[in-house]
């Protein structure tokens, strides 16, 4: 059973590159990988997640407002009931960051420059755990 | 409060919640017909006592040809009609790893937040022709969950993607102008299964070609007055030209089979063809499962010459055949 997947991008900046190159490294680790594009709002990629009952979330954030963009996120899924739906975050996240994101519920931070194969392995590993459950 | 994990909570509320309009109770319990498994026929179970009345709109054609956009464009022309819509979009699973890149909703983003709509990616996951093994049963419990319409989008390269036709009740086919000068052999194929024709692009030149190749390729058909006759319809999606004509000739095809056009039949023929497909496919899983360890024993007789491949065949099909006489493990819908 191949894991799903949704890589969104929340908030204003425009630079999918990277979410792109995520997306393709996970479809070639066998990962069926939702992709929603840029500028998506919050509420929306919530929505999508819980339509496409993904495993796995990944928010792709290179704006500098990952704190509260994944916050409002991770409070999005609970109110819909799928709180348990592992949220990570990829993108240009400071290290000073990284603990406070874990500390809002982030399953994982996987900072720009963290090779491919660590995540692969991560989202993985995530998957697994979650279905597992 | 300790949360339930969404992959072991009890089916028949997930079921009442998805009936009265819950999208996550719905998304999970795709997950689950997806899955197969026990918890998949008990699915399969609640949606055959509650069957609902979804239209069934099928709408393939090759990459690009503009299925998602369109697609878009109907889901919105259907909610200013009051349906609830429910898409269906299925990619192809990559032969090489097994994973999918379901990039469909792209186009569809925005009824994200429209309770009326519910839009789910799907992966072919290897199945020839296309269409998810599981399709069929995720319809039938989107359509318990009371939608009035469903879309299901597939990727059609040339006769690969006809089996949708099987499983819709009007089956759309995207074209562009210029299509198939070359591929004449799937130009008939999709001309068998189109119950009406979209000709996406047609501000482009050699619209008035393309379609006067399709209508006469119509014409030539071994057709009587009582046939349905597709359609061609000429649209301009990014100009949103054509979708209710579309629709108006979808409301026209729906009427024709309702009234003597032989939906029953046609719907008592696709569940008859779905049961075949599952037994090809689950005999293609025993069978590939038999010889993935290489039977030695048989091996060697073939290459000594005691029997030939034929009688070997026949004693292959034996072993499977008695296998199913004495009742194994209840049969495995995971396939």
């Amino acid at each position: 059973m191949p894991a799903r997947i949704l890589i969104a991008k929340p908030g204003l900046d425009g630079h999918d590159r990277g979410a792109k190159l995520v997306a393709y490294a996970l479809r070639d680790a066998g990962f069926e990988v939702i992709y929603t594009g840029i500028r998506q709002r919050t509420d929306e990629i919530v929505a999508v997640a819980v339509q496409e009952d993904v495993d796995v979330l990944g928010l792709s954030i290179l704006s500098g407002a990952h704190i509260s963009l994944t916050a409002k996120v991770i409070e999005g899924l609970k109110e819909v009931g799928a709180g348990d739906i592992p949220v990570v975050v990829g993108g240009t996240i400071p290290p000073s960051d990284q603990e406070r994101l874990l500390a809002i519920g982030a399953a994982a931070v996987y900072p720009t420059g963290t090779p491919l194969s660590v995540l692969v392995e991560g989202l993985r590993q995530l998957a697994d755990d979650d279905a597992r459950r | 409060m300790v949360a339930v994990s969404r992959l072991s909570r009890p089916i028949a509320p997930l079921f009442a919640s998805a009936r009265k309009g819950h999208a996550a109770a719905l998304g999970q319990l795709l997950s689950i017909v997806e899955s197969g498994g026990p918890r998949a026929r008990e699915v399969a179970d609640l949606v055959r006592a509650n069957p609902g009345h979804a239209y069934a709109i099928g709408i393939t054609g090759a990459p690009g040809a503009g299925k998602s956009t369109l697609t878009d464009l109907l889901v919105a022309q259907l909610r200013a009609r009051s349906a609830r819509v429910a898409v269906l979009a299925i990619d192809p699973s990559s032969p090489k790893s097994g994973g999918a890149i379901l990039g469909d909703r792209v186009r569809m983003l925005g009824h994200t937040l429209d309770a009326g709509v519910f839009v789910r990616s799907m992966a072919s996951r290897g199945h020839v022709g296309g269409l998810a093994l599981a399709a069929p049963e995720a319809m039938r419990l989107i359509g318990a969950a009371n939608f009035d319409v469903m879309i299901i989008e597939t990727v059609g390269v040339g006769q690969v993607e006809l089996d949708i036709a099987r499983f819709v009740d009007t089956t759309i086919v995207v074209v562009n102008p210029g299509w198939g000068d070359d591929v004449q052999a799937a130009k008939a194929g999709l001309l068998e299964i189109a119950d009406l024709f979209v000709l996406n692009k047609s501000d482009r030149p050699g619209a008035d070609a393309t379609r006067a190749d399709l209508e006469s390729m119509l014409d030539a058909r071994n057709s009587s007055d009582q046939d349905w006759r597709p359609p061609v319809i000429p649209a301009t999606a990014i100009a949103r030209e054509g979708i209710t004509e579309i629709l108006d000739a979808t409301d026209r095809h729906r009427a024709w089979m309702e009234s003597g056009g032989g939906i029953e039949r046609f719907r008592g023929d696709r569940l008859v063809q779905e049961t075949e497909a599952i037994v090809r496919a689950r005999l293609d899983h025993e069978v590939r499962a038999l010889f993935a360890k290489t039977p030695e024993e048989l091996r060697a007789s073939l290459v000594a010459r005691e029997i030939d491949p034929w009688e070997a065949a026949d004693s292959v099909i034996n072993r499977i055949v008695d296998q199913h006489a004495t009742p194994p493990e209840p049969l495995a819908r995971d396939l």
